[in-house]
């Protein structure tokens, strides 16, 4: 299609959505309201303290973490325990943004540890990235967050086992049996030590800035409150001292390119997401376009089929990268339980209608199916499980 | 030359290929530039982890994005 059709449509679609829309209305306006009214909490509480320094620490790991380091782990002649443990928790660090995950898994899958740890990454990478639990702990809580990542991780070993059950023999021999081209590897002029207090530092700076008011006046948690400014001015400092001493301008130059790149991929995205989660389902407490009864009836509490709808309607949507969050935060404003929330957020980004497609190219439709109802089983069951304990 | 660029189509992949462009240009060298973005033909070029920089058919870089100066070296070493 060319570009001038395209531009066309577009003029269309806006020209149709002006005419049509009751704007006069007062749900109507009051859906709008609420969707800028969201945006503007999201401008307020979330961009400068989280998302910011998130991506900040995304872009330092696409530079200055190697992915030849953990990929060996990955490979096929690895140890096959080691593989499932590395490939539950890499996601962290190999799957900063969403395009690079199904890549990975591809290549862990036909080239390096067979389809176990391949299918456990696939699920828990999504879920486990830097950016997405920050977001996650901060709009939707801490113990949302924490399930979320730790859930992630402990089912992705489980289905990576079972896929191994069901398939692995047979994948073993079609499978040829080369190791990775990784080319040359990046070059790295610092000790491993200075990286990880690097990284350190930086994870501090983002979690005591936005450390939250404890339920007592009193306690440890408290007081860190209470010194959160202190703690990270002196953080910052120390970041900064850093940067200076240990850094080359080359390199500084490089991480600030490589988190615009994440920002300008991933920003825009979120806010259109933020705006028609609130245009959809307004701000908790408040009702816009979707009325809450009727999200309440369907994923309200925690029975199973609250959980199993979240779980399978999650696995068809596809997210954007980190979209999942505003719309989890409508949705659990507008009466959602903590279960079937759980489930939603543990299916969604781990798959969706396009990337099934890849997933079915890629091992074929049995394989795929099976993949993908020990996802939504397992969402369910978690769901189930966390609305239970917590909900 | 022939280059390929490995990656679904990722603005990290956009970034290699406008790097390699400007080597090229700088070095005056010329070069059929492809963009492969079909997972399972990246495949073929066993790499871990795109943007893939592949030249002469051989991998060159996989998994980062590398630097101007390296670019400029890897097709220095194939022309």
């Amino acid at each position: 299609m060319s570009k001038d059709v395209k531009i066309l449509l577009a003029f269309v679609g806006v020209f149709l959505a002006a005419y049509f829309i009751p704007f006069g209305r007062p749900n109507v306006q009051g859906a709008f309201a609420e969707a800028f009214a969201l945006l503007q909490e999201y401008a307020r509480q979330h961009v400068l303290l989280c998302l910011i320094p998130a991506f900040f620490i995304a872009g330092a790991i696409t530079v200055f973490i190697r992915q030849e380091a953990v990929v060996k782990y990955l490979g096929p002649k690895s140890n096959k325990v080691l593989a499932y443990g590395i490939a539950s928790v890499s996601g962290t660090i190999l799957a900063v943004c969403s395009c690079t995950v199904l890549p990975l898994f591809a290549g862990i899958y036909t080239r390096g540890a067979g389809i176990g740890p391949a299918s456990a990454f696939l699920y828990s990478g999504p879920a486990i990235n830097v950016l997405a639990i920050s977001l996650t702990a901060k709009v939707l809580g801490l113990k949302l967050g924490l399930a979320r990542a730790l859930g992630a991780v402990f089912f992705s070993v489980v289905i990576g086992l079972l896929m191994h059950v069901f398939f692995g023999r047979k994948t073993l021999r079609e499978r040829d049996n080369g190791d990775f081209g990784g080319g040359e590897a990046a070059a790295l002029s610092r000790p491993l030590w200075k990286t990880g207090l690097y990284f350190a530092v930086m994870i501090g700076i983002l979690v005591f800035m936005n450390w939250g008011k404890g339920d007592s006046s009193l306690g440890f948690w408290n007081d860190v409150y209470k010194a959160k400014w202190v703690i990270s001015a002196g953080l910052w400092a120390v970041l900064i001292l850093m940067l200076l001493r240990w850094f080359k301008r080359e390199e500084i130059k490089e991480w600030l390119l490589s988190t615009w790149i994440f920002t300008k991929q991933i920003f825009p995205l979120l806010l259109a997401g933020v705006f028609v989660a609130g245009l959809l389902l307004g701000r908790p407490g408040h009702e816009a376009l979707i009325p809450s009864r009727w999200i309440a009836n369907l994923v309200g509490g925690n029975s199973f089929w609250a959980n199993l709808f979240a779980s399978v309607s999650g696995a068809l949507m596809y997210f954007a990268t980190l979209t999942e969050v505003p719309i989890l935060q409508g949705l659990l404003g507008s009466g959602m339980g903590q279960g079937p929330a759980l489930a939603l957020l543990l299916a969604g980004p781990a798959l969706s209608l396009p990337s099934m497609i890849v997933i079915r190219r890629m091992m074929g439709t049995r394989k795929a199916l099976t993949y993908i109802a020990l996802v939504v089983v397992m969402s369910t069951v978690t769901g189930i499980l966390f609305g239970w304990l917590f909900g | 030359m022939e280059i390929k660029i490995l990656g679904p189509g990722c603005p990290r992949c956009k970034e290699v290929e406008k790097r390699t462009m400007n080597a090229l240009a700088e070095l005056n060298v010329a070069a059929a530039v492809d963009k492969v973005t079909d997972i399972s033909k990246i495949m073929e070029y066993k790499i871990m982890g795109t943007p893939g920089l592949v030249i002469n058919g051989k991998v060159k870089s996989a998994g980062r994005i590398p630097s101007p100066a390296e670019i400029k070296r890897y097709i220095q070493e194939e022309s």
